[in-house]
């Protein structure tokens, strides 16, 4: 019951907030066109064509792709669409993976202090001490390359920042007098973490993933854009821009510039959200 | 605060002085002529005899020279440190006459004991000095050599212990370039980078992934070079050197990118050169079971003749080439003797290839790999992308191959160890002779796993007795009977699908004169000037 | 304070120490026996068995440690794979470049940061403040490597008016003193250089500044909206002073402590952040020479960087804390 009406409240509060419903637009946007992908994109994202390579689109009255061709002769539209099925689902799974790992530490650290506490937090210096693009890129050193090693790699790279979070709501939730009257009467320590804490924790988890799913999308781009991450064909955003530098140099300026957009709009959708969510849920978390 | 400003002031003046006499120091200036050339990749060791490809190859065309050399833009054969030599009886042995008066660039005198030196360092395992490199080259088609022995200070005697037809054409090659054996002594395990030789230029500095130096060497025997510096400088990418070039920043190139071919063409501040190339870009599967990317799919002929079928090559060429190369159908390339014209290509035919698949028993394909090489090549200019195009041909008929790439030194260590299922490569032709593919690519004999010339490990009972045949026969069209019948052989047996054969092509800016292309690929750059 | 820099050092100490381990298991993770990805494709079992008995791969992998150890503090990093050189020596060619490109990108973002973040904390709810938050925003939605094409598309291509890739033109020569391009091109008066190695640097470093310069413009925005709100800003308001000395003098000062913090750490992210830019203009830093590390799986060289960047940003972090503690004296832990 008190659930719901928080959420409730919290809806209303952020239906007020313009900036984080553009946001929400975005995103369910692209939820659509990622789930209606083979729907609504008017090629096969795939299909090679060497004899219609690097063709410009709409501005040069091309009406059959609208966006141009790569160098392949793939119509640029659809790796776009197709694209942001990659990258939602990039995002929010390494997230996921992200939020796992760091919860677990994170409640950990935080409900049973002492050299566990120490032993953790050390960890999490110790990789805040690599900026999170190198730390995912030290991570697929180990696993190799590839879609899905990137997305293991984001995630644990960002696991020391919900860690950190997490912990801190945990102390503060640990503290709390139900947690003791609940210790008193005799529930156990696994008890008290998923009765309370975890419910606890819930909401800061869901603004900072919010958050991180926008930077996800970012660092899987960034990681395929390097050639670690989605390898070709994947119509993947980041991999569609790695190659593209001698194409604009040759003049053919649309095969980099969409999917940048793309990858632009698409975070910027996450951030502004998250922002919204922030402010609604819990106004102490701005920096 | 004011004395911290006070050791700034005092700081800064300091360095100005100290500049200004690093400036003054170094102020005589006399005009220098520098030719920088844009090379797409960086050389893999400096040692002639101890590497196999183009990059390094051709900036050490200009810091070492064999005993006989290619007479300028041909193939045929002039004298070089060796002023003459007679054919021993049945051509089982050579002697060189040496030219005298030649000095390495270190100042030690060329003679006999340095082509010894340089020769049976390769050859002999228990020289001092054999240790020092793998010598692919050397076991890959100079294992006919015996011996070579000094005569007195100015010949050299070098014996076989079979016939070899080509043997001559081979004495041009870089991996018998004459090294300077004072040189070994002193570098020992990293004379690599620190080469020696008798060319027009001599070895500056090697900066690695950058560029290498050389300059001009006033103790040269020849007709010295005009230009006083000559630096390769490394840029991957073909548009970039491409913009340098434009800017005026490097005066040549190579590897133009096909889709600048109009660009180029129509800047008056450049001019193109082209030759067709002694040269093959190919597909090779990995059929040696004893490798460790051996992939038991293509064992099948008819899955080999599937992805043949699959591949359109045509497109490729007229699109990715952009008509800078031929479709290829065999090996040899069509501009050298022995070239069979009779064979019939394979068609690109998806449907069929989907029809030998499901005979072969994967109707619904396979998962495998495809390697492609990251640079750009005198045979390939892309091959990453012809890669992308092999690969989504190959998803049309159901084969999902995933692409891998290393840089260029390992790539060739992996697949000459046979880490691919299959693999991209090519060859561009060091000496004229069907030889110099038939053998060094598709014998057993140049199979062997980590030293693989032969990276498809084609073991064909058949074609290494045709070689031999080959090799030890003088008669000209003889051997073309021999070469044809192997062509023939490797057509059906598909260790390859062959792609193109492509144009050589260097871009140099209007005032670059005196450069000529060479069938093999070398690039001599001894006569070559700038006008102002 | 003396107490407090010292107690930072150590835990930065323990921080380096952890991150020693990771490297080192690095190797060890990765699949494949050790030594024959320390050796290279390809070699003779005599050669892996000297490398086996050089590193010590028979003994215990604490034993293996020290020795590992033992060797990176005495600045033996181990050769390359791939080329066979010192990487260290590599790391110290190509570290230069990389300072050289993150100084200029922090110098920037804090300049234009700063500057924009206290002009929207002054004007607040001005369309001023909108719009800088806005790019703010823009700034840290951006892919860098996006940002950076479309600058070489725009400046490089169509205006044709900067370079678009490397670090110096090709036909330049510079006698190199520190391998600093900017120190050296100066020190030998070589003026040519020297302009050519700035025109190189702007458009990779206007990109590499988008990122921290959103942050600093936020942070300062924040940091000195907190401190105009401040009771003695008020006093001093009462009192009648003028606007522009309460907002410089007074309030700013105040502010300075968190914005400082956050170009250092800044800063000492870009150090080893700045992989994307180098990779899309071609710098010849430590970024670029990590991402071909790992995609050709040299893994001396991977963890030789790691090492030596987290070397540095914790040393950046060191003197960050330091000058904090300089600023501000109550800080006594």
């Amino acid at each position: 019951m008190e659930q719901k009406s928080e959420i409730y409240f919290i809806w209303k509060y952020l239906r007020k907030n313009k900036t984080a419903m553009i946001g929400l637009f975005i995103i369910i946007v692209l939820i659509i066109v990622a789930i209606f992908a083979n729907i609504i994109s008017p090629f096969d994202p795939l299909s090679q064509s060497l004899k219609d390579r690097l063709q410009p689109g709409f501005w040069k009255q091309n009406n059959m792709n609208f966006l141009g061709t790569d160098e392949f002769g793939r119509d640029i539209l659809s790796r776009i669409i197709y694209g942001s099925r990659v990258s939602l689902t990039v995002g929010f799974i390494a997230v996921i993976i992200g939020v796992l790992i760091g919860s677990i530490f994170g409640i950990l650290s935080g409900y049973f202090g002492g050299w566990i506490d120490s032993f953790v937090m050390r960890g999490v210096d110790v990789m805040f001490s690599l900026p999170s693009i190198l730390l995912a890129i030290v991570i697929m050193a180990i696993l190799g390359t590839g879609l899905d090693k990137a997305m293991i790699a984001i995630g644990i790279a960002y696991a020391p920042q919900i860690a950190r979070i997490v912990r801190s709501q945990t102390i503060v939730v640990k503290n709390m007098e139900f947690v003791e009257s609940a210790l008193s009467i005799g529930e156990s320590h696994l008890m008290i973490i998923f009765k309370h804490i975890i419910r606890n924790v819930l909401s800061p988890i869901i603004v900072y993933g919010t958050l991180s799913v926008g930077s996800a999308i970012l660092d899987a781009a960034a990681l395929g854009f390097l050639g670690l991450g989605a390898q070709p064909p994947t119509p993947e955003w980041g991999a569609m821009l790695s190659r593209s530098y001698q194409y604009i140099v040759a003049g053919a300026w649309w095969v980099a510039t969409f999917p940048g957009i793309m990858i632009l709009i698409s975070v910027l959708g996450f951030n502004l959200f998250g922002d919204g969510l922030r402010d609604a849920i819990d106004p102490t978390l701005r920096y | 605060m004011k004395s911290i400003r006070l050791l700034i002031g005092l700081v800064l003046i300091g360095l100005l002085t100290f500049g200004l006499i690093l400036n003054t120091g170094c102020k005589k200036k006399v005009e220098l002529v520098t030719l920088t050339f844009a090379k797409s990749g960086d050389v893999v060791k400096l040692d002639p005899a101890d590497v196999t490809d183009g990059e390094s190859i051709t900036v050490m065309d200009n810091i070492f020279e064999g005993l006989i050399r290619y007479k300028e833009g041909t193939t045929e054969l002039e004298p070089c440190l060796a002023e003459r030599w007679e054919e021993g009886a049945d051509g089982m042995s050579f002697t060189f006459y040496l030219r005298k008066g030649v000095k390495f660039h270190d100042g030690t005198d060329f003679n006999a004991d340095s082509v010894v030196f340089s020769f049976e360092r390769l050859r002999d395992p228990n020289h001092p000095y054999h240790k020092y490199g793998e010598w692919e080259y050397w076991s890959w088609c100079f294992t006919e050599i015996e011996k070579t022995e000094k005569i007195d200070d100015y010949t050299v005697k070098i014996t076989l212990n079979d016939k070899f037809a080509p043997f001559l054409t081979t004495m041009a090659m870089f991996t018998v370039f004459i090294v300077s054996p004072a040189n070994y002594e002193k570098w020992k395990e990293e004379a690599y980078a620190h080469p020696v030789g008798t060319g027009p230029f001599k070895f500056v500095e090697w900066v690695k992934d950058d560029h290498i130096t050389l300059e001009k060497f006033d103790g040269y025997w020849g007709p010295k070079p005009k230009i006083d510096k000559l630096i390769f400088k490394v840029i991957p990418d073909a548009s970039v050197r491409l913009l340098e070039l434009q800017k005026g920043t490097i005066d040549g190139m190579e590897f133009p990118n096909p889709d600048d071919l109009d660009k180029i063409k129509g800047d008056a501040n450049l001019k193109l050169l082209t030759q067709p190339g002694l040269n093959i870009g190919y597909l090779a599967f990995n059929l040696g079971e004893d490798t460790p990317g051996y992939d038991p799919h293509f064992k099948d002929v008819r899955v080999r003749q599937a992805v043949y079928y699959a591949i359109n090559k045509k497109d490729i060429v007229e699109h990715l080439y952009k008509g800078t190369a031929v479709v290829a159908k065999n090996p040899l390339p069509p501009t050298l003797w022995g070239y069979n014209d009779e064979i019939v290509d394979y068609e690109y035919n998806p449907e069929k290839a989907k029809e030998l698949l499901k005979e072969a028993g994967y109707p619904n394909g396979f998962e495998t790999n495809l390697w492609a090489m990251p640079v750009a090549r005198p045979y390939m200019f892309d091959p990453q992308k012809i890669a992308e195009a092999i690969q989504s041909d190959l998803a049309n008929v159901g084969i999902k191959a995933k692409l891998v790439t290393y840089d260029w030194g390992t790539y060739l260590d992996k697949t000459e160890g046979g880490e691919h299922a299959m693999c991209l490569l090519g060859w561009t032709m060091d000496y004229p002779d069907p030889d110099n593919i038939m053998y060094v690519l598709l014998d057993p004999d140049a199979a062997t796993v980590g030293s693989a010339g032969n990276v498809a490990f084609y073991r064909s009972s058949k074609i290494h007795e045709l070689n031999m045949l080959a090799r030890t026969t003088f008669d000209i069209n003889e051997r073309a009977k021999y070469y044809k019948e192997m062509q023939k052989i490797i057509h059906e047996d598909i260790p390859w699908v062959p792609l193109a054969h492509s144009q050589q092509m260097v871009v140099f800016r209007k005032n670059v004169k005196g450069f000529s292309l060479y069938p093999s690929g070398d690039y001599h750059f001894d006569k070559t000037y700038i006008e102002k | 304070m003396k107490k407090y820099i010292l107690r930072r050092a150590i835990e930065l100490l323990i921080v380096l120490f952890i991150v020693s381990i990771i490297a080192f298991l690095l190797i060890r993770l990765a699949p494949g026996d050790p030594a024959q990805i320390l050796a290279g494709e390809h070699v003779t079992q005599e050669i892996l068995e000297e490398i086996r008995e050089r590193y010590g791969l028979n003994k215990p992998l604490i034993t293996q440690y020290f020795i590992w150890m033992g060797k990176v503090l005495k600045g033996d990093l181990g050769r390359s794979i791939r080329t066979n050189e010192k990487v260290l020596k590599e790391l110290l060619y190509r570290f230069p470049n990389t300072f050289e490109l993150s100084l200029f990108a922090i110098i920037i973002a804090s300049l234009v940061g700063i500057f924009a973040g206290i002009i929207s904390s002054v004007k607040r709810g001005s369309f001023f403040d909108y719009l800088t938050m806005t790019i703010a925003l823009f700034g840290v939605s951006m892919p860098v490597f996006w940002l950076g094409i479309m600058l070489m598309l725009i400046f490089g291509v169509w205006l044709n008016i900067l370079p678009i890739s490397g670090r110096l033109d090709v036909g330049i020569n510079l006698t190199r003193i520190t391998n600093f391009i900017l120190l050296d091109s100066l020190l030998t008066l070589n003026f040519h250089a020297f302009f050519d190695a700035i025109k190189h640097l702007i458009l990779p470093s206007i990109a590499l500044s988008t990122i921290p310069m959103a942050f600093i413009a936020r942070i300062t925005r924040s940091s000195m909206l907190d401190i105009l709100n401040k009771d003695y800003i008020r006093t001093a308001r009462a009192k009648g002073l003028k606007e522009n000395v309460v907002t410089y003098r007074h309030a700013l000062k105040n502010a300075f402590i968190p914005i400082i913090t956050s170009v250092g750490t800044e800063f000492a992210l870009l150090l080893g952040g700045a992989i994307l830019t180098e990779t899309v203009f071609a710098w010849p830093g430590i970024g670029r020479y990590i991402v071909g590390a790992v995609s050709s799986r040299d893994y001396p060289v991977v963890q030789g960087s790691i090492i030596f960047i987290a070397f540095l940003v914790c040393f950046v972090n060191l003197i960050v804390d330091i000058l904090y503690a300089f600023i501000d004296p109550r800080i006594r832990y």
